[in-house]
């Protein structure tokens, strides 16, 4: 489409019926109560002009262009900050109004560098189009007098320029970047004619700026302005799409000019975002055509070898063969393969059909095994399916927020910023962490209670709550007694003594009274929800936590409407419909079990070959498999699994001994050092087909490019299946929906064209929900009851011991994204070049250890070297760091202890010795992020 | 901690220590199913072979279910 320009109301849509009429230059218009004149005018189709106004943002009523004359009143109120009134009659053009609008627009541009001709933000202005609009013709102050011409340029971001020069100080940014963002980074400084935006007193580079582009977006005039809008010029095209980033799965407009991307400007109708976004999804897309990228397939006989490019028709069929070969000499459970979190439902699909269908087995899993897989498991023993149950909307209308285990403003920043907004609307909010996350404390949020506990404690924990619940009477008594099972059973268990707060606080660290309050408030507190991420999952009982969240929700009766839910943070980009896929070896898509002989047979109708009805090996499962010498190859897509899985020693054991690695990806990772055919993949901006985020939220992923590697990986993966003589063959991604559709309930009612109508859909969708469904477990769980499940606390086997004292915990930061291999390849590197370990000044003050020392990091399994960086944010005792880069290696300290019932690994809980490192050796000082210095030792 | 236990030894004992608190006649039949339903049957071979040749590396819990998976 030619390029898109949202229409701007003004100020923000209201909620409720539109009961107020009022006319505005005599056209009649109802709005919502508490709407401002402005909107209604625009609703009206009359444009007020304005320039301090913008409708993401509440009215501020500076600049003094929208005034209006309402019938009755006296002056010329600003319409922005005017709410309408039953039967207003307002007229926005006159002598009157165009004089004092004119009148203002010369105090503007006596002051404004006129340079428009050659300006990055030309026919993109909205400075530049109110002169018009008003129809100024005349300066009559001049251009001699005092002014802000000289005011420098803050070049500091690697992604945008402020040019204060051409600033008008209408607090957009400032507003944006409180209001959506949250994080009020921006300031006015300054007062009268001395006013101007402020990072803080400091370039944005050095300031709390996180970067996420709101005050960008909002900028009227090239004052904020992308580096690639500079350096490029104006985009003239859009194409709609979505990100690839986090789990929140934020909607954007690819702008181009000609066939090159010149931005990613987030969409406001975009279900996810509603407009917002972060510095990965807006700003860290260059990976996408770094020179890094291989674009030919590659194959080679010995990892040893040089890589050999070759043409497609030869690497499909070089895969197909050895496949089948490998088959024939260790059977047909031999192979297997990993599908990705990073790739299309589309594509996803066709990997997982191929292994069930063309290998003949049910050795398929995901990277949500290292991940979310607790959650697929304990909602569906719980509620009956493995999916939040809220829309992101939802908390909006939440009273009481419970963050346990995850880092939202980091982890999931779109998200974190509707949060936070809530929250500095009222919302209570309790986090339950190890560390001192942002949201604990940060501008204008302040957790009510922060359940400081102990890595490892999170069911005794959470039992805890349910005993205070419990045992003081909070219990939602119709809502059990309507809507759940079990109980009874469940309520003695709980209600035991060795679950009370004060049996656990020495266990936990958290204080006793401390949880008791923190227990009433959520059960009382009004509409409670809980949000969660991978410090619940990633323990060894990551599924009992889940499945002991659930229990608490349903006691309370937080489930089942808007405001309140159990919902998981997914990590990558489609996660969630990695596992709708039918990507665990236990179930096909739909989540249903491979053991359901109506089931298997629908599919196997559809797929015209019989399948398995036994579970597949899950990846560590695979590992162990192929150091057993039973596996032998395996297809990944997407994963670095060489990076990303604990316990790398045992990960690249596992591949080194395998006869056939196939890596399907954008670069040569870290797995493929191990691989022994290079499949190149598609990016994002090639992809076309859907994901499905954290929300159930099935979004539309639309090609802004043509593939570079000369084929969809769709195709790629059909090829080999055909080459391995199972028919499979799509004309296009929307047959591969079709056939999901046809084949999952769930995802019935969902198309291409419908998506494309709607702009999109949350599953269920089909003809009991024929547009999705928001909210689950409205009426009733999926599974009918939902089921309380006893969740007794069982320590996790990694204890601290003399030789490893410490309790290391990982996890991720703003800026990069899992592995980094995206991210690493952005100007995101300015925010994090290395990994570093977090450490408590007194944990390092015993080990003679200084802020900015390299560090040894050793555990029961391995050993790495990293930067140490003086933090408090984690109680003594426990050490954090980050797993983007591959030279650091922090899984090479990670274990094989893992969820007792999914194999998630335990990454939140690894014992581990801290000590100076000295001296530093020389690629300890030289980073290139494709070492593994800890591995080569 | 670490042990050259097998890996489905180990896991069939992280299971059990999960049943515990059930009876051992609910638990067993409950951790036996789960096995069932998620692990491939190489690795449920590879646990009945394990019941005669190291019955010690157990968990006796676990030893019980893991009697009662089919291959």
């Amino acid at each position: 489409m030619s390029l898109l320009k949202e229409p701007d109301l003004g100020t923000p849509a209201k909620d409720g019926p539109a009961t107020v009429t009022v006319e505005v230059d005599g056209l009649p218009v109802s709005v919502p109560e508490g709407t401002s004149v402005m909107r209604a005018a625009a609703l009206s189709g009359i444009d007020i002009p304005k320039l301090c106004a913008t409708d993401s943002l509440e009215a501020f009523g500076s600049c003094r262009l929208c005034l209006v004359e309402i019938d009755g009143r006296r002056g010329t109120p600003a319409s922005c900050t005017t709410p309408v009134a039953p039967g207003m009659k307002v007229t926005t053009q006159s002598p009157k109004l165009e004089k004092l609008r004119q009148g203002v627009m010369e105090l503007y541009i006596s002051d404004h560098p006129l340079d428009c001709l050659t300006c990055s933000a030309n026919g993109d202005c909205e400075l530049q189009d109110m002169s018009g609009v008003v129809g100024l013709r005349q300066v009559r102050y001049g251009y001699e007098g005092a002014n802000h011409y000289e005011e420098p340029t803050d070049t500091s971001n690697p992604y945008f320029n402020f040019e204060a020069s051409k600033c008008i100080a209408c607090s957009r940014c400032v507003r944006a970047c409180g209001e959506v963002q949250g994080t009020f980074a921006l300031t006015i400084e300054g007062r009268g004619f001395e006013s101007k935006v402020s990072a803080g007193g400091t370039d944005f580079m050095s300031s709390e700026c996180v970067s996420c582009g709101a005050c960008v977006q909002a900028c009227p005039t090239a004052t904020l302005q992308e580096k690639s809008v500079v350096q490029l010029g104006m985009p003239t095209r859009t194409v709609l799409t979505t990100c690839a980033y986090c789990g929140v799965g934020c909607s954007f407009k690819a702008e181009l000019r000609g066939t090159e991307l010149v931005r990613m400007v987030p969409h406001k109708d975009g279900g996810a975002n509603e407009g917002h976004s972060c510095v990965k999804g807006r700003f860290a897309f260059g990976y996408a055509t770094h020179p890094d990228r291989v674009l030919t397939p590659m194959l080679r006989e010995s990892i040893a070898d040089e890589w050999r490019p070759v043409d497609w028709e030869t690497a499909i069929s070089y895969t197909a063969t050895k496949l089948r070969e490998i088959q024939a000499r260790y059977g047909v459970g031999a192979i297997g393969g990993i599908t990705s979190s990073r790739t299309t439902n589309e594509e996803v699909y066709v990997v997982q059909k191929m292994i069930r269908a063309a290998f003949g087995n049910n050795n398929v899993d995901t990277c949500a095994r290292v991940c979310h897989s607790p959650t697929g498991y304990g909602l569906k023993q719980t509620f009956g399916t493995s999916a939040g149950t809220q829309d992101f909307r939802s908390v909006a209308q939440s009273d009481v927020i419970m963050v346990i285990g995850a880092n939202p403003t980091d982890g999931h920043p779109v998200f974190a910023s509707r949060m936070k907004r809530r929250i500095r609307e009222g919302a209570k909010l309790i986090v339950v962490d190890p560390r001192r996350i942002d949201l604990v404390r940060s501008p204008h949020i302040a957790a009510t209670h922060h359940l400081q506990l102990a890595p490892g404690t999170n069911v005794a924990v959470v039992n805890a709550m349910a005993h205070v619940v419990l045992t003081e009477d909070l219990v939602d008594r119709d809502f059990v007694a309507q809507r759940c099972e079990g109980f009874d059973e469940w309520a003695e268990f709980i209600a035991r003594p060795e679950n009370s707060p004060e049996a656990v606080e020495e266990l936990t660290g958290v204080p006793a009274e401390e949880l008791r309050a923190a227990a009433r408030l959520y059960a009382t507190g009004g509409n409670a929800a809980i949000y969660y991420g991978l410090g619940v999952t990633e323990h060894s009982q990551g599924s009992t936590m889940v499945m002991g969240m659930a229990n608490l929700a349903m006691a309370t009766g937080n489930i089942g409407r808007e405001g309140v839910g159990v919902n998981p943070l997914r990590g990558q980009n489609n996660v969630q419909g990695s596992c709708d896929m039918g990507s665990f070896p236990h179930e096909l898509p739909g989540y249903r079990h491979v053991s359901d002989d109506v089931v298997r047979g629908v599919f196997e109708e559809m797929w015209g070959r019989d399948l398995v009805a036994e579970p597949g090996l899950r990846i560590p499962n695979m590992f162990d498999a192929a150091i057993e010498g039973s596996f032998r190859a395996l297809f990944v897509q997407g994963e670095d699994i060489a990076q990303s899985d604990p316990n790398t020693k045992h990960v690249t054991a596992a591949l080194a001994a395998m006869e056939l690695v196939v890596v399907q990806d954008l670069f040569l990772n870290e797995t493929a050092k191990f691989a022994h055919v290079f499949l190149p993949g598609t990016s994002f901006l090639e992809k076309d087909g859907t994901f499905t985020n954290a929300e159930r939220r099935i979004n539309r992923v639309r090609p802004v490019m043509p593939p570079k590697t000369g084929k969809h990986e769709w195709q790629i993966v059909a090829e080999i299946a055909q080459a391995m003589d199972y028919p499979m063959h799509y004309d296009h991604p929307s047959q591969i929906m079709d056939e999901i559709a046809a084949l999952t309930p769930t995802f019935a009612g969902v198309s291409f064209d419908k998506l494309d109508k709607l702009g999109s859909v949350q599953w269920p969708c089909n003809d009991n929900a024929p547009e999705g469904t928001p909210i689950m477990h409205m009426d009733g769980f999926v599974r009918g009851k939902g089921r309380f499940v006893q969740t007794p606390f069982v320590p996790t086997r990694e204890r601290s011991t003399r030789k490893f004292p410490l309790i290391l915990t990982t996890g991720r930061i703003l800026s990069q994204y899992n592995v980094g291999a995206q991210t690493r390849r952005t100007g995101n590197v300015a925010w994090h070049p290395e990994d570093v370990l977090e450490i408590h000044p007194h944990d390092a003050e015993v080990r003679g250890i200084t802020d900015g020392d390299l560090v040894t990091l050793a555990s029961r399994v391995g050993e790495t070297s990293l930067r140490a960086v003086f933090s408090d944010r984690m109680p003594v005792g426990v050490v954090y760091t980050t797993f983007h880069h591959p030279v650091t290696g922090a899984n090479v300290v990670t274990t094989e202890n893992s969820d007792w019932a999914t194999n998630c690994p335990e990454y939140k809980v690894t014992a581990v010795q801290v000590g100076l490192k000295n001296p530093p050796r020389p690629q300890d000082t030289a980073q290139t992020g494709e070492l593994l210095p800890a591995m080569a030792d | 901690m670490h042990t050259d236990i097998s890996p489905q030894v180990r896991m069939a004992n992280e299971i059990a220590v999960q049943f515990r608190h059930q009876a051992p006649e609910l638990a067993a039949p409950a951790i036996a199913e789960h096995i069932q339903a998620f692990w491939e049957p190489r690795m449920r071979a590879e646990l009945l072979r394990r019941i005669e040749t190291e019955p010690d590396a157990f968990d006796p819990l676990a030893l019980a279910a893991a009697r009662l998976v089919r291959r």
